[in-house]
Formats: C-alpha cells, sequence, structure tokens
C-alpha cells in the first residue's frame, strides 16, 4: 500500500509525455516561445494562418508552390504528394493524429518550410499556421 | 488392380502439381524477398511507395541516402542516425546483393560505372514498361512511374507479377 503514491507517479510520468503533446498544447508552446522572443507580440491569427496556406510563392522547378498545392486548398480534405500518394487530412479536426508528435510536427515544418518557402519558419508563421488549422471545423 | 492403380497415380501426380504450384507459382516466384524495418517504412512511405531494396543496387541506395536535402526536387532530409540505419538496410538488401531473380536482372541491366537514382532510369525497368504510352503514365490515376501500386496490386509487398497488373482507366 505504501508503494501506490510512487504507483502513481510512476503512471503520471508514463502518461505525461502522451497528454503534453496535442494542437493546443503545441500552440500554447509557440506562443510561449513568441512572447519570449518579442515582449510586444500581440498572438496568433488563423486568418494570418489561412492567408499564409494558400499563399503561393515560386517552387523550385519555376511553378509556383502552396502548402495547398499537396495539402489542397482545404485543409479537412485528403491531399496528395508529389509522388501521387494520399495526404491524410492536415486539420485535427479532421485527422486526430494531426499535431500530436513534436518530432514529426518538427520534422515536416524544417521539410516543408524549406520547400516552400525556401527557408524556416518563423515562429509567428507556425503560430498563425496552427491557429488556422485548429479553426477549420 | 490396373484401375485402382492407374487412379493412384493421378492422385500422385495431381498432388504433386499442386505442390509445385505453392511453392513455385508464379506468386512466391515473382515475389520479391519480404523484408521488414520500422524506420524505412514509416519515413519512406510518407511521401510514395517504400520501394523495395531489392529494385536498386546498393551504390544507388548510398547516392539517393547521401542527398535526401534534394530528394527528387524536395526536402526529405532525416536525422543523422535515422538516415544512417535506413542506409545500412538498403544497402543489406539492395538487388545487387540478392539472389532473386528479378533483383539480378535489375542489377545485371544496370551499366557498371552507373548508379541511377530512379528505378524507372533502370534499363529493366525500360525494358519491362516498354508498351506503356506516355499518355498512360499521366492518367491521373496513376501520375508518373513513381506509382508502382497505381498497377502493381501487390506493389507494397514486392510482389510485381503479371497477373496482379490492373492498369486503371
Amino acid at each position: 500500500m505504501a508503494d501506490l503514491p510512487l504507483l502513481l507517479l510512476l503512471l503520471w510520468a508514463l502518461a505525461a509525455p502522451a497528454l503534453a503533446a496535442d494542437p493546443r498544447s503545441m500552440l500554447r508552446e509557440l506562443e510561449a516561445q513568441a512572447r519570449a522572443a518579442n515582449p510586444a507580440f500581440k498572438g496568433f491569427s488563423a486568418e494570418r494562418g489561412a492567408a499564409f496556406y494558400r499563399s503561393e510563392r515560386p517552387g523550385g522547378d519555376g511553378k509556383p508552390v502552396a502548402c495547398a498545392s499537396c495539402h489542397t486548398p482545404d485543409p479537412k480534405a485528403v491531399g496528395r504528394t508529389r509522388a501521387n500518394k494520399d495526404i491524410q487530412p492536415l486539420a485535427p479536426g479532421a485527422n486526430r493524429e494531426r499535431f500530436t508528435d513534436p518530432a514529426k510536427v518538427d520534422k515536416w515544418f524544417r521539410r516543408n518550410c524549406n520547400d516552400v518557402l525556401g527557408r524556416a519558419c518563423s515562429v509567428e508563421e507556425k503560430g498563425d499556421f496552427l491557429a488556422y488549422l485548429i479553426s477549420v471545423k | 488392380m490396373k484401375q485402382s492403380l492407374r487412379v493412384m497415380v493421378l492422385v500422385v501426380a495431381v498432388g504433386a502439381t499442386g505442390g509445385l504450384l505453392a511453392s513455385g507459382g508464379d506468386e512466391s516466384r515473382g515475389r520479391l524477398p519480404a523484408v521488414t524495418h520500422a524506420q524505412w517504412q514509416a519515413e519512406c512511405s510518407a511521401c510514395h511507395l517504400a520501394y523495395h531494396p531489392g529494385l536498386l543496387p546498393e551504390r544507388s541506395w548510398h547516392r539517393i541516402m547521401a542527398g535526401l536535402d534534394q530528394h527528387f526536387g524536395e526536402n526529405a532530409s532525416l536525422d543523422a542516425a535515422t538516415a544512417a540505419d535506413i542506409d545500412r538496410f538498403l544497402a543489406a538488401n539492395a538487388a545487387d546483393r540478392s539472389d532473386h531473380r528479378r533483383s539480378r536482372r535489375i542489377a545485371g541491366s544496370i551499366a557498371p560505372g552507373a548508379a541511377p537514382l530512379r528505378i524507372s532510369d533502370t534499363p529493366w525497368f525500360v525494358r519491362e514498361h516498354r508498351e506503356i504510352a506516355a499518355a498512360t503514365w499521366r492518367r491521373p490515376k496513376i501520375g508518373s512511374p513513381a506509382n508502382c501500386a497505381a498497377c502493381h496490386q501487390g506493389a507494397d509487398q514486392g510482389d510485381f507479377s503479371e497477373r496482379r497488373i490492373r492498369i486503371p482507366k
């Protein structure tokens, strides 16, 4: 019986990493980063995120490219990779697995920001983008 | 007596043919050996079919894995440890390290000094797909030669046998 608190602590420790990662907690994490970098930070905007998602930039092969090129203009829809494979919806409202694994989120921001923007995304861009995806119902 | 002998011969012959089909039929002969590697499967299949390592020689896989930051126009970079692990797996099961008939043909079709980055650039692939018109490759359900599974129903199990081909309209 004396082991019960220890057991609970162990269970908490095991469950904590899984609980820590969901779209809203990731958004709060980005907010904290944005605020730390810029004391005048006014908060993320789903509207700016929507514009960011759709705005086209010149791609590597000369063709315009946007997030929406592969993920489709509707983040709730199934997209398609350049190799013609399905991409499951990006909006957490349509795909519960999205924004639950920080390593996966980091990996794809790193790759896709480079592909679409030719540089890394700023914290503000990531936050606006995520705020938009969370807002899509 | 004569009659029963005849029946027995027939039974044995049918049984033997069945066993032959089961062990050496189109399916098992055509299929590349089953391979599993969790990271190869997870990372490579995010964008395309996790192409069987037996479809390219070792030198091609090393070139591909060394250039993931510019992977056919896309940034597919991985952390160094994951990339090295997948590279080892691909090399160990590469076409030129396999004794599978199809893999041997692929490896044999490539010039010794060449290390193609695309399976579809190997002379073997070009020869096997010579009947496919350019317009067929461009059909919406196919898109490009990268999309093996569009026509090869067993592509994800390394099965490229003729009888499992269905070309979408």
